[in-house]
């Protein structure tokens, strides 16, 4: 190590607090010994420069041209995007102050067929392009890709879940992203330490016994060396030499950024966080500003700018994609303050500039905006991020007390939508969710599928009496919840063995250490449907009505029951013990790599999806119908306001959950209170409350149900309005019709 | 025992505890007083205001039946969201009808340490006793009130509530003088109130009082208007549009709303 330390340039670092990240790469040590918090208000915020309002203006005139072509104006059918794949390319290389594009053009889409040959030429023909011939002969007939791999081993129980929909949105035909890079390492130590350090790594990995885990650890070091060689090659190519650390914030955010950009050249991931740069960041322009090479224009215009680039990352999907994660998000997830776990906020100037890049280049979906909230953050700060929510409804608000107690650090960033990971050595193993809605007709059914009337769960008993009685229907629903863990564990185990094989994310684990802390995430959706249904046989007593092949397809409750929503513990309590019992099943599994069980409860947009292949449920929810969004309370259930709504899904264990619980929010501006200052009032105290009472997420949409419908009717009148959905944000114009029906559906908490 | 029989009507209990009628409950109110509120909307009203949105809260002695208890079981559990300044507000139909009911909830609101605010309409201030008497005791416990002032011009107000003013001023006067702090409101009507004669009036005379606020001016709405239709009675107001922005800011201009920050503090 000592060797190491000689290569760095100790003027790069000039200014600084020393400490232990001088001997080894630790850059919450780094941040730890030198950020500066800043507790004032928004005043000091500077506007965008006359070179960020040209090069905004260009993007967004680009990103309206891209939607009247229907989605895509130019991509790759022949180049397989890799880190080096691409030339430079620009939006204006005259105005450009951090620079480098996922391809050579703005919005043009990569080709990225690891994930699956199929998938790709299925993108690309939806949008009337064509696949060149020798790619698919290379992955169909010369090479393999991640899909084919999870295929080969599949087995037929596995198949027929995911084909009857009872699992959902796998990631075994795209990269299952939700990795954060520790990108600030490219920015305090360049690439030859890096590259140097992980040599060490390769040295020292292993006993020289070459079992099954060495041999694949070593392998994937080597890959991630080789990966930070072509980092630097691709910053090269833009004519930025990043081998050693950077000197200036300009050099340190567009340090990170290459390696942010290698990480989307090399994987279509469904969610490509940029992690927690803020705090880091700041200290960088705060050197610079102390040393008068910088003023607060020229650092809120290197925010904007590398916030645009963020605005910019897209992939191209199949159309079932879309229908599952509308909009085209790709989760360029930023989080932003928090605390430390010293008890001082780390709250800092370049926290309320990237706020502020809402203000200069108007509301976008992405970056997934993102604020770690606590008790303790200073009143200022929250004050601004309430009213940056009432005005663009960008911000999820994300529990960092609760995330900090649980994870154990206070250096973990958002990975995807909602989900902590620890940035230097933490990573997730993404895995979509299991429908629970189903789940409850499977064992009212006997494990036939109700839609396509196949026996797809194990053929138990169905329910046959004319009403449900209860405890037979927990015994029956206890056993199908067994199979549910069995089979949704063991394709997960399957999809991440071949995505480690075939699609390993050598750029993005070449930026984090060797030796990992591995979650492995599952999902639920239909949370809330599970529960009414389980909350209607038990206190509505429940009469079912069958079609001609016995098969439950209608229900009617004589009594009324109470919903999950109304912060009413009978109905609550099933919720909890849905989300606990569902863990405790796959958590008596073999989880790969030894990873640690993690799940969630949120469902981005395919709560609509989920509800379209889910028949008729016992809380009364007609087939088809679709799913109240994540943990929120199903559509017309809450019937005790705003406040009540939240206790219940604040009762929802996060200590199980730690993917994520997300619960998105919608209330009408006049709701909140007559004047701007109240209304940044209420919203505070709204937020202290659903986190004072452990509530982890909260999407906050501030607008009117009128709004939107003119919207829809009007999509012209508004092409940049911007709402949250379930963990992200997005364009409302970007929905599909069912997907804007659905939101506009939603509850809207108000008041007359 | 004498003193009950003093009382001009019997107080109801249930079980020897006192019970009040309540319309419905709100557990997020953030327009009903500081901060964000439980808010308590009792039943009964005398006044008959045209544009009411809510005349099913007009009948007195019926609705749901709580004592005090009951009602703080409700919102305690809220008690996160309310921060420094939000609390509990009584509103209604309106709460001075039932204030002892009102007393008893907020003596046990202030011996735990929650903030208190009735929302009313002053129609049933007066200063007989013993009514006064327990009006002040009521003002001993309460932090702050919203007091709508319907009209400047006691005729007009008749003709709008079916109530002179004459004593709904006097108790904006008392509070003015026991320094307590209010704020006040006022719904403009196109037609009714939204005259700028009118409004200069209300404006001169809010700047007598030494202890508001916050000024609001409520633009009128129809959203309560299907609730007529349902109970068979006639909207007075059919035809009446909600007024203009630009009326709006005119009317907040003349009752000098941006002069009052007392609520900001």
């Amino acid at each position: 190590m000592k060797q190491l330390e000689k290569r760095v340039e100790p003027k790069a670092w000039e200014g600084f607090s020393g400490g232990n990240w001088q001997s080894e790469v630790d850059i919450r040590d780094f941040i730890q010994q030198n950020f500066k918090q800043y507790n004032g208000d928004e005043s000091f915020l500077e506007d965008a420069t006359p070179a960020t309002k040209a090069l905004n203006d260009r993007l967004v005139a680009l990103k309206l041209e891209e939607r009247a072509a229907g989605g895509v104006l130019d991509a790759d059918t022949k180049v397989v995007s890799t880190i080096t794949s691409h030339g430079p390319g620009y939006l204006d290389k005259t105005l450009e102050k951090i620079v480098g594009l996922q391809t050579d053009k703005p919005l043009k889409k990569a080709l990225m067929p690891y994930g699956g040959i199929r998938m790709a030429k299925d993108a690309l023909e939806s949008y009337g392009l064509k696949l060149d011939p020798e790619m698919e002969h290379f992955f169909n007939d010369l090479s393999k890709t991640h899909n084919q791999g999870v295929f080969d081993a599949y087995t037929p129980d596995v198949k027929r879940a995911r084909h009857y929909k009872i699992v959902t949105g796998l990631p075994d035909a795209y990269g299952r992203g939700r990795l954060v890079g520790d990108f600030p390492r490219i920015a305090l130590y360049g690439i030859d330490y890096l590259v140097a350090s992980k040599l060490d790594d390769l040295d020292n990995y292993g006993d020289g016994e070459m079992t099954d885990s060495v041999i694949q650890m070593r392998e994937e070091i080597s890959e991630q060396i080789r990966a930070l060689n072509q980092i630097k090659d691709m910053a090269a190519s833009y004519g930025y030499d990043i081998s050693q650390p950077a000197t200036t914030a300009q050099e340190a955010i567009q340090w990170l950024y290459f390696g942010y950009l290698a990480a989307i050249k090399q994987q279509n991931g469904a969610a490509m966080s940029i992690g927690r740069v803020d705090t880091f960041i700041d200290i960088f322009v705060e050197r610079d500003i102390e040393r008068g090479v910088l003023n607060e224009k020229e650092a809120q215009e290197l925010i904007d700018q590398f916030t645009m680039k963020l605005r910019m990352v897209s992939f191209i999907r199949t159309p079932e994609y879309n229908s599952l994660f509308s909009g085209n998000p790709i989760w360029a997830t930023l989080s932003l303050a928090g605390m430390g776990i010293d008890g001082e906020h780390h709250v800092t100037k370049t926290a309320f500039r990237f706020l502020n890049t809402l203000k200069d280049m108007g509301a976008a979906p992405e970056p997934n905006i993102t604020l770690l909230w606590s008790q303790k953050l200073p009143d200022t700060f929250k004050r601004y991020a309430a009213a940056v929510s009432v005005e663009s409804s960008t911000i999820q608000y994300e529990n960092d007390d609760l995330m900090r107690k649980q994870w154990g650090t206070d250096y973990y960033a958002i990975a995807c939508c909602v989900s902590a990971q620890p940035v230097a050595n933490g990573i997730q193993y993404f895995g979509a969710r299991a429908n629970l809605a189903k789940t409850v007709l499977y064992a009212i059914n006997g494990g036939k599928d109700e839609i396509g009337k196949a026996q797809v769960g194990p053929a138990y008993e169905p329910i046959s009496s004319e009403y449900i009685e209860y405890d037979e229907f927990m015994r029956k629903f206890d056993a199908m919840l067994d199979w549910l863990a069995d089979v949704y564990v063991n394709a997960l185990n399957t999809i991440h063995y071949m995505h480690d094989k075939y699609y390993y994310e050598s750029a993005q684990l070449a930026l984090k250490d060797t030796r990992l802390d591995r979650t492995f995430a599952t999902g639920i959706s239909g949370l809330s449907v599970a529960a009414d249904s389980i909350s209607a046989i038990k206190y509505g007593h429940v009469k079912v009505i069958r079609d001609e092949d016995g098969i439950a397809v209608d229900f009617k409750a004589d009594n009324d029951f109470p919903r999950y929503g109304n912060n009413d513990d009978r109905v609550d309590e099933i919720a909890v013990w849905l989300v606990k019992s569902l863990y405790t099943k796959m958590n008596k599994h073999h989880l790969y790599r030894g990873s640690k069980l993690s799940t969630s409860v949120l469902t981005i947009t395919s709560n609509v999806v989920y509800g379209k292949n889910t028949g008729t449920t016992p809380n009364g929810r007609q087939k088809g119908e679709p799913f109240a969004p994540g943990a929120n309370p199903a559509y017309g259930a809450e019937e005790s306001g705003a406040l009540a709504s939240l206790l219940s899904v604040a009762k929802l264990p996060y200590k199980y959950a730690t993917d994520g619980i997300s619960n998105t929010f919608a209330v009408t501006p006049s709701t909140l209170g007559h004047d701007e200052d109240l209304q940044k009032d209420a919203l505070v105290n709204m937020i202290n409350g659903y986190m004072k009472n452990n509530g982890h997420h909260l999407n906050i949409n501030v607008f009117k149900r009128e709004t939107l419908l003119d919207a829809q009717a009007h999509p012209e009148k508004y092409p940049t309005l911007t709402i949250r959905v379930s963990g992200y944000c997005v364009y409302f114009a970007d929905l599909t019709k069912e997907q804007q029906d659905d939101v506009i559906s939603r509850t809207f908490h108000q008041s007359m | 025992m004498l003193q009950r029989q003093m009382h001009e009507r019997k107080v109801p209990t249930r079980d020897g505890e006192l019970i009040g009628y309540v319309h419905s409950t709100e557990s997020f109110g953030a327009v009903d007083g500081p901060g964000i509120r439980f808010v308590v909307f009792m039943q009964g009203c005398n006044m008959r205001c045209q544009f009411c949105h809510n005349p099913d809260t007009w009948r007195k002695n019926v609705g749901t039946e709580m004592t005090t208890d009951e009602i703080l079981r409700m919102a305690l559990p809220y008690r996160q969201f309310w921060g420094e300044k939000g609390g509990i507000t009584l509103s209604g139909g309106e709460i001075m009808l039932q204030t002892e009911f009102a007393l008893e909830l907020f003596t046990k609101c202030k011996k735990l340490g929650i903030n208190t605010c009735l929302d009313t309409c002053g129609q049933p201030f007066t200063r007989r006793q013993p009514w006064f008497d327990n009006f002040n005791k009521l003002m001993k416990v309460t932090d702050i009130l919203l007091v709508d002032i319907k009209h400047i011009n006691s005729d007009e107000h008749r003709k709008l509530t079916g109530f002179r003013n004459e004593n709904i001023l006097d108790m904006c006067q008392f509070l003015s003088d026991i320094n307590k702090p209010v704020w006040i409101r006022h719904v403009l009507i196109p037609e009714r109130t939204d005259f700028d004669n009118y409004l200069i009036q209300l404006g001169d005379y809010i700047k007598t009082l030494h202890n508001v606020e916050k000024v609001e001016v409520l633009p009128y709405h129809t959203m309560g208007v299907h609730k007529y239709r349902e109970m068979g009675i006639k909207y007075k107001l059919d035809g009446i549009e909600p007024p203009t922005p630009e009326r709006v800011k005119n009317a907040e201009k003349l009752l000098h709303v941006a002069d009052y920050r007392g609520y900001l503090e």
